[in-house]
């Protein structure tokens, strides 16, 4: 099919609406709440692309996916085009169709975005990936790469480091990913839930590495059973991707009490050991009628969504900020809010209040008012005095980051950190020690599925190069 | 897979299992633990190395089936494997030659103990070594903890076996002598004992140090549901612990924490029992 439309034509079609599970349908279930594109809506989506010579969307995204050229590969429908393209740029498109925040890379340089909606690009992602699972007997063969005879261990099998193994396994390299837990995807698979990512995602994601000849290697922790040193002579390189992970605490009096979780504890229950999803779960999480999640990031809704899919009646979301400052997805934010969760803006938490058993009951807050910028260039939120109010609460969830984990760094002393703790890397991801190279949340501390693949992807070539030196 | 090579019951309801996992066992040293998962859909259950051989290639789990998952556990028998096994984690005890040294093992704690003992006396240590628990049958490791020791010995709450009583009276008369008075106390067992033996030593400024067991997932730092106080700041004992010093801990609340899911774990086991019952019905 030809991809002939004159730019009038393009311009007149409308972006089109992604399907959605009804809300009052899936706040009772963790099926994914994106149903994705139907061909046709794929079809019309892609056919608003202009395929611009500037290429902007490309310029926006962390891993630089062919963005113009897979859209149009799909407008003529060369699906398996569109795929090999896709999948050469990007290890986990499936992935990033679900989860990247396409409105504020990609889409957001989008040329038609200037005068009306971009082209929905992070739904044709999905739409191209989801399809090249779904017909592999269809998809163009990936040449096998001769051996290069060098090897290189990647520490975490989270976004950054299934990234980096795939673009030096397609060089040739032999590459062993090794994982602290006992199941593969890092933060993909105990941090984000199955209604934004289904598991089976994942599986499929990684066993396109496993194909291409990646090892896997679950419960092995760097820094505790092997050490970075160890690592260096056992591999010509080594990549540490091994995520942030240690729970910012909220220092506010009752953070011990029952039913206080940190996000990734009750992420991980849920997410990684199926509590509440599965009957036959071993592994039990607290369920209560009202859920206070403390944060505006993607984790806090991950957690407010989840609480509600577990039973919550009233499940909050409690930020100091307001709500044009959340750092949050649109989209989760706009999700969340369909399927009942509350905004309580602009309170910050004073105290967890226990019950005579020490069982949270309550969250005393008080109201913030936004004040002058700060470092970030966010407004900074002031207290006023004389607000204090109590929301009743039977779980509290912390959601409000998480640090460097010293786990590994502590195994070797050679590596550069910063004052926080992040391992210090170059834009190539070269650390201080020749042959080790670092990205994702231990170098950033925490950000997005994305940029650490967009990390993941820049250290591949980089050490690509230093293999060929 | 980690093959499982023995699986020997040392008293009721406590098994000894060796497992065959050769990274861990070089890398192990006394006071690790690793977070077993026997298989998909079970919980993560943090288990004390109980011993290990570099050269074989194997660690020594001592472990105590107490709940659903740990009855699991222990029901594989040498020949079968265990799906997961992560470590070794946590700090490794702090061996020195301290001079004397009282090691206090209460039930499975006791367990946990065997290891310190081991280094201890390997440090060249001078080792009283009380062990208690509720009878006879839960005295457990004695031949082993016996010849490591310059002075062994048992308490059990019926009279059973040993002196009839708590393990913090012979604990008690020891401090209180100022020849026998030890240079560090290491307690093992259950959060009321340990926080008796705090208190016990805490007049005598004797250095104490103390193993936590809290509830745990991934045991590397990330999750903090092991955290505990300790001197009135958040610790977690997966990665800063398991082992602290007795006069800091927050023992309270520690206990407290411990029983987040005693509803969720009563449920689960009246559940095990009926299928088990099914399992054996004809």
């Amino acid at each position: 099919m030809k991809n002939d439309l004159t730019p009038k034509e393009r311009l007149a079609i409308e972006r089109t609406d992604m399907p959605e599970l009804p809300a009052n349908v899936r706040s009772g279930n963790f099926e994914e709440v994106n149903l994705g594109l139907t061909d046709e809506q794929a079809l019309t989506e892609a056919r608003r692309c202009l395929t611009c010579k500037s290429r902007a969307c490309v310029a926006g995204c962390p891993v630089a996916v062919s963005i113009p050229e897979f859209i149009d590969a799909l407008a003529r429908l060369d699906l398996p085009l569109a795929a090999r393209i896709l999948r050469g740029d990007n290890a986990l498109p499936a992935v990033c169709g679900r989860v990247c925040p396409q409105e504020t890379q990609c889409e957001a340089q989008c040329v038609r975005g200037i005068k009306g909606d971009a082209v929905a690009i992070g739904y044709l992602e999905r739409y191209v990936a989801d399809w090249a699972m779904g017909h592999p007997g269809e998809l163009i063969k990936e040449p096998v790469p001769a051996p290069s005879g060098r090897s290189v261990a990647v520490v975490g099998c989270g976004p950054a480091g299934l990234t980096a193994a795939g673009e030096l396994a397609r060089q040739g390299h032999a590459v062993t990913i090794f994982e602290a837990l006992h199941d593969t995807g890092g933060v993909l698979r105990y941090g984000i839930p199955e209604f934004r990512l289904p598991k089976e995602i994942i599986d499929q994601e990684v066993a396109l590495l496993t194909g291409l000849g990646v090892q896997i290697e679950c419960n092995v922790i760097i820094g505790k059973t092997l050490t970075i040193p160890e690592l260096r002579e056992q591999f010509d390189a080594v990549f540490i991707a091994n995520g942030a992970g240690l729970p910012t605490m909220l220092n506010i009096p009752g953070e011990n009490l029952k039913g206080v979780y940190a996000a990734n504890e009750f992420l991980t229950r849920v997410n990684l050991m199926e509590a509440g999803r599965r009957e036959d779960s071993n592994t039990p999480v607290i369920k209560r009628r009202e859920v206070a999640v403390i944060g505006g990031g993607n984790t806090a809704m991950d957690c407010v969504r989840t609480a509600r899919r577990l039973g919550a009646e009233r499940a909050m979301i409690l930020y100091r900020r307001g709500e044009a400052e959340m750092p949050a997805r649109v989209e989760e934010i706009k999700h969340a809010k369909e399927e009942g969760v509350e905004f309580i803006m602009l309170t910050a938490p004073l105290e967890i209040v226990g019950s005579e058993d020490r069982w949270v009951s309550a969250l005393r807050c008080v109201r913030m008012e936004l004040g002058q910028p700060d470092d970030s260039g966010r407004r900074r939120p002031m207290p006023i005095h004389g607000s204090e109010f109590e929301i009743p609460a039977g779980v509290v969830i912390n959601a409000v980051g998480t640090g460097a984990n010293p786990l590994l760094t502590a195994s070797a002393p050679d590596l550069k950190l910063n004052k926080w703790g992040n391992i210090v890397a170059d834009g190539t991801g070269a650390t201080s020690i020749p042959g080790v190279f670092a990205g994702g949340d231990i170098v950033r501390g925490g950000a997005t599925v994305i940029l650490a693949m967009g990390d993941g992807k820049s250290a591949a070539a980089a050490i690509n190069q230093y293999l060929k030196r | 897979m980690f093959p499982v090579l023995l699986n020997e019951i040392l008293a009721e309801n406590l098994h000894k299992m060796v497992v065959s996992a050769p990274r861990i066992a070089r890398a192990r040293k006394p006071g690790q633990f690793v977070i077993v998962r026997l298989d998909q859909g079970e919980e993560r259950i943090p288990l004390t190395i109980g011993d290990s051989d570099a050269e074989s290639g194997t660690i020594t789990l001592f472990i105590q089936a107490v709940g659903a998952s740990t009855r699991r556990i222990v029901n594989t028998p040498a020949g079968g494997a265990l799906r997961d096994v992560a470590g070794p984690l946590g700090k490794p005890t702090h061996i020195e030659n301290f001079g004397r040294v009282v090691c206090v093992g209460g039930g499975v704690g006791t367990a946990v103990l065997f290891p310190l003992v081991k280094a201890l006396a390997a440090a060249d240590n001078r080792i009283t070594t009380i062990v208690g628990g509720r009878s006879s049958h839960y005295i457990i490791l004695a031949d082993e903890l016996a010849p490591l020791s310059e002075k062994f010995l048992v308490t059990t709450e019926d009279g059973s076996i040993g002196i009839k009583g708590f393990v913090t009276a012979p604990l008690a008369e020891i401090l209180a002598d100022r020849h026998r008075r030890p240079q560090a106390v290491f307690a093992v067992g259950p959060v009321p004992m340990m926080k008796a033996v705090a208190e016990l030593t805490r007049p005598y400024k004797v250095e104490t140090v103390v193993s936590l067991n809290p509830i745990m997932i991934d045991g590397t730092g990330m999750c903090g549901g092991c955290r505990v106080q300790i001197g009135g700041e958040t610790k977690f004992a997966c990665v800063d612990g398991p082992e602290f010093d007795a006069h800091l801990v927050d023992f309270d609340g520690l206990s407290d924490r411990l029983t987040s899911y005693r509803k969720e774990e009563a449920a689960r086991h009246a559940e095990t029992d009926c299928k088990l019952g099914r399992e054996v019905a004809p």
